[in-house]
């Protein structure tokens, strides 16, 4: 606690890059993850591999995810971004996925009813409804992402990592204690925040934004 | 990058090199992993059936889940350095505590979301707390232990690796040594190995899973 105190420019800098590192992950993995489970949701048959691989490559090990990027990404932001995105991808198709799979059969039937076209339905009508459940997925997504960033210092992309290996260095806890507490305030913070922002966009589903 | 350094196989030729290295390492990381899961499952089990038996801790478990779950592990191996020193014990200290919350947290989970009506049902025949634990309780959170070790091994696979960073052997070495020097077929060596044993670990305990639980018992 003492050595945030002592440095606040330096920790305030490292957690500065942490969010970066991570946020940049999520939108990518976002970007990529929510129109793959909205698609796994319509081609039924894509939805076994597409989650049994995506769950495949989240039990690869960090430290080895990184180490096999590295001969193609280099050392460095783009190879601890890449790994952050793919680890981070499995929730959020998996929660996309089961959101577009809980919107009511005769909701989705008013709809068509109405003339809503298939862009339509999904714009107006199952995305606003899946919505709980793809935040929460981000969320959870996030949460990770801030823990396992903290090895990605190891191949150069800086973070909070920066201060665990250079306590472990110099056998100074108190350094090693002021990354792990930056982290994980900023994954309580991040867990928090998007809880609250599900319950602010949806107010009408707590239940189902609470249990994701 | 491969280009100008050599084939992405070459890790190959390094293992077949290295015969000696690679199987003592595999063995180091096998017996880090056994045995870390092995003691967390006997400290979290009992401790998950203790608490599941005092009602008004539910609520604070899962306050400890979210914490647990932002925990970075690296730290956690890091801070065993100043208390424990270097070596196996450290490590195998450090894999233990973090295997135990997956194990105790899916266990609990299991053990407290039992059907009330089946609780009631046996209750009202007469079972003891006991009884009630012995042959309802726990046979409906097998499915869920399972989980939680399953997710456990995998988990500890991955953290065993950066073990190494504290002396705790394994193939994270490799992958250290690799990164060290910028040595491709050394720091593949390491890392695919590792991340084939967490893939297999995933698939055949997921197959175990599938054939130890019943049907109507499916997480």
């Amino acid at each position: 606690m003492q050595y945030i105190l002592d440095n606040p420019d330096r920790v305030w800098q490292l957690t500065l890059d942490h969010m970066i590192l991570v946020g940049l992950a999520i939108l990518i993995a976002s970007a990529v993850g929510i129109p793959l489970g909205i698609l796994i949701s319509r081609v039924s048959w894509l939805a076994l591999p597409v989650l049994n691989i995506s769950g495949i490559l989240y039990t690869v090990p960090s430290l080895a995810f990184f180490a096999i990027l590295i001969p193609y990404t280099g050392l460095g932001k783009t190879t601890a971004t890449t790994a952050l995105a793919v680890y981070s991808l499995l929730a959020i198709v998996r929660n996309t996925a089961a959101g577009m799979d809980e919107v009511p059969r005769p909701t989705i039937d008013a709809a068509r009813g109405m003339g809503m076209t298939g862009l339509q339905r999904l714009r107006f009508v199952e995305l606003p409804l899946a919505l709980p459940f793809i935040l929460a997925g981000i969320r959870i997504s996030t949460v990770a992402a801030i823990g396992i960033a903290v090895i990605a210092a190891v191949v150069g992309a800086g973070g909070l990592g920066r201060l665990v290996f250079d306590g472990m260095r110099t056998l100074d806890s108190n350094v090693i204690i002021a990354g792990a507490f930056m982290s994980i305030l900023l994954a309580l913070l991040a867990d928090f925040g998007l809880s609250r922002l599900a319950l602010l966009l949806r107010p009408d589903m707590r239940a189902s934004v609470e249990r994701g | 990058m491969f280009g100008a350094q050599s084939d992405p196989l070459d890790f190959i030729d390094y293992i077949r090199d290295n015969p000696d290295t690679f199987w003592g390492y595999f063995y180091e990381h096998v017996e880090l992993v056994g045995y870390a899961v092995l003691i967390a499952i006997l400290i979290a089990v009992p401790l998950a059936i203790l608490i599941s038996r005092v009602a008004f801790l539910e609520k604070p478990m899962t306050w400890i889940a979210n914490i647990g779950q932002a925990i970075p592990s690296l730290a956690v191996l890091a801070l065993a350095i100043p208390w424990l020193g270097i070596g196996f014990k450290p490590s195998l200290f450090a894999l233990t505590i973090l295997a135990v919350l997956p194990i105790f947290l899916n266990t609990f989970v299991g053990i407290t979301s039992a059907d009330p009506a089946v609780v009631d049902a046996a209750k009202g025949m007469g079972s003891s707390d006991v009884q009630l634990l012995r042959m309802v309780q726990m046979p409906l959170a097998m499915p869920f232990m399972f989980a939680g070790i399953q997710t456990a091994v995998v988990q500890s696979i991955g953290l065993a690796t950066l073990a190494a960073y504290i002396g705790g052997g394994g193939f994270g070495n490799w992958i250290l040594q690799g990164l060290a020097v910028l040595n491709f077929p050394i720091l593949l060596a390491g890392a695919v190995p590792v991340a084939v044993m967490a893939m297999t670990a995933e698939l055949v305990l997921g197959g175990v899973r599938r054939m130890v639980v019943p049907k109507g018992l499916t997480v």
